[in-house]
């Protein structure tokens, strides 16, 4: 069971490899709206610090509605995607093996990255921390809900513009919460709350998305 | 083995056929005739279970292929027009992940020794875009040599192979014929057969 799980991930990984542009172009689009903001606004630092949380996190928040669109997308169109759903181990597998890979491959950059450009927000090195962290917690539950509408609008004309609006608005609590989290640092109060949530989440999501995007798949091949 | 009762199918509005009737014994080569738009390819999702049909069973030694789920999957290989090639992957790395998909390990030598019996050897570490649509039909059969399960399920399984290839997966299908396998295959072109029974169905709209 482990094995196909394996197969997935690293073939997976390995096509994110070889299409190195569309992983890079992902990240590039999150490092330019997060940086055109200070850009807009000006030398503030009261201000830009107050908005950085929001900022870095709507950004996030597009920046993987580009490559969830993708997901199941490739897979669909040269057959792959079938014969995964003809695989003799559970379908959730295959999914939460390409969600991994996706999270691995297009939002743990942006994990990574949101803390060199919250310096452009004149954030202290624990808030950068406490972003990360947030970042690092609440993009999983971005892969997980994104993978439903992904295979939801698999194979639909202008499927990525009807993703963004299916998703987005199921976003809104991660979002919340994330930059909540970064907020509470800010403001030195206690982010405890908003991490725990975020992780909470994460586990709800872990149950319910893997299983609904198999659903999905099943419909939308049909 | 296989047994199909009463089937219907409709797509959109359209009907493409109904009360379909069949039950197949091992060694059974089913072959799949029909104008363009008939349903072949509807019928052969349907078997595999990628289609629900709008009336009707589709039995597997007596049970319902619906209610069987992934076990189903164990018994059944289904290799549809579109290849299941990536383009971006080598002809070697396609060959072992699809078997690893299927749930077959493959190692390295059993995967090269399989794709120069296909005619593809010198190719394995070329990436697939590469190929011909003959060599991606070529490719994407590969996966017949590994195969264990007991049923075929082939779309339009000779298109774009030249006279050897078509030699070649007819000797491939005898073989799983005579150790008892299934195979259901829509095709225009006639298939030679020197083992198996065969059968012939025909689809009308």
């Amino acid at each position: 069971m482990l094995t196909m799980f394996r197969w997935i991930v690293v073939r997976d990984l390995t096509l994110a490899w070889r299409r190195r542009a569309d992983v890079l172009s992902t990240l590039f689009f999150f490092v330019i709206v997060v940086s055109l903001f200070p850009l807009g606004i000006g030398p503030e630092s009261q201000l830009l610090r107050s908005i950085a949380p929001g900022v870095v996190w709507v950004a996030a928040l597009l920046a993987s509605m580009l490559s969830l669109s993708r997901v199941f997308e490739n897979d669909y169109h040269d057959g792959t995607l079938e014969q995964m759903l003809l695989t003799p181990q559970p379908l959730l597998l295959v999914v939460l093996g390409k969600v991994l890979a996706q999270w691995l491959v297009s939002e743990v950059p942006l994990a990574v990255v949101a803390p060199l450009l919250g310096v452009q927000f004149d954030l202290e090195p624990r808030t950068l921390w406490i972003l990360f962290l947030s970042l690092l917690i609440g993009t999983p539950v971005l892969s997980l809900i994104g993978s439903i509408g992904a295979a939801l609008t698999l194979g639909l004309r202008g499927g990525g513009v009807l993703i963004a609006v299916l998703i987005l608005p199921l976003y809104v609590p991660v979002l919340i919460f994330g930059a909540g989290a970064v907020d509470a640092s800010i403001m030195s109060g206690n982010i405890q709350a908003n991490m725990l949530l975020l992780a909470a989440f994460f586990l709800l999501a872990l149950v319910f998305a893997p299983w609904a995007t198999s659903a999905a798949l099943r419909i939308s091949l049909e | 083995m296989l047994e199909v009762t009463n089937l219907d199918c409709v797509r959109g509005d359209r009907r493409l056929f109904s009360d379909i009737n069949l039950s197949l014994e091992p060694g059974t080569f089913l072959q799949l005739q029909g104008a363009n738009g008939s349903g072949k390819t509807s019928l052969l999702r349907i078997l595999c279970g990628l289609l629900a049909p709008a009336r009707g069973d589709v039995r597997w030694q007596g049970a319902n292929i619906r209610s069987l789920g992934e076990e189903y999957f164990t018994a059944v290989t289904y290799i549809g027009h579109r290849n299941g090639v990536k383009e971006e992957l080598t002809c070697l790395e396609n060959h072992r992940i699809n078997n690893g998909l299927a749930g077959v390990e493959l190692t390295k030598e059993e995967a090269l020794e399989h794709l120069e019996k296909m005619g593809l050897p010198g190719r394995e570490n070329l990436p697939a875009r590469l190929l011909s649509e003959g060599q991606r039909r070529r490719l994407a059969l590969s996966r017949l040599l590994s195969s264990s399960t007991r049923l075929w399920l082939l779309d339009e399984v000779l298109t774009s192979l030249d006279r050897a290839a078509v030699t070649l997966i007819t000797s491939v299908i005898e073989a799983h014929l005579k150790s008892g396998g299934l195979a259901v295959v829509a095709t225009h072109q006639e298939l030679n057969l020197a083992a198996g029974s065969f059968e012939r169905l025909q689809l009308t709209s």
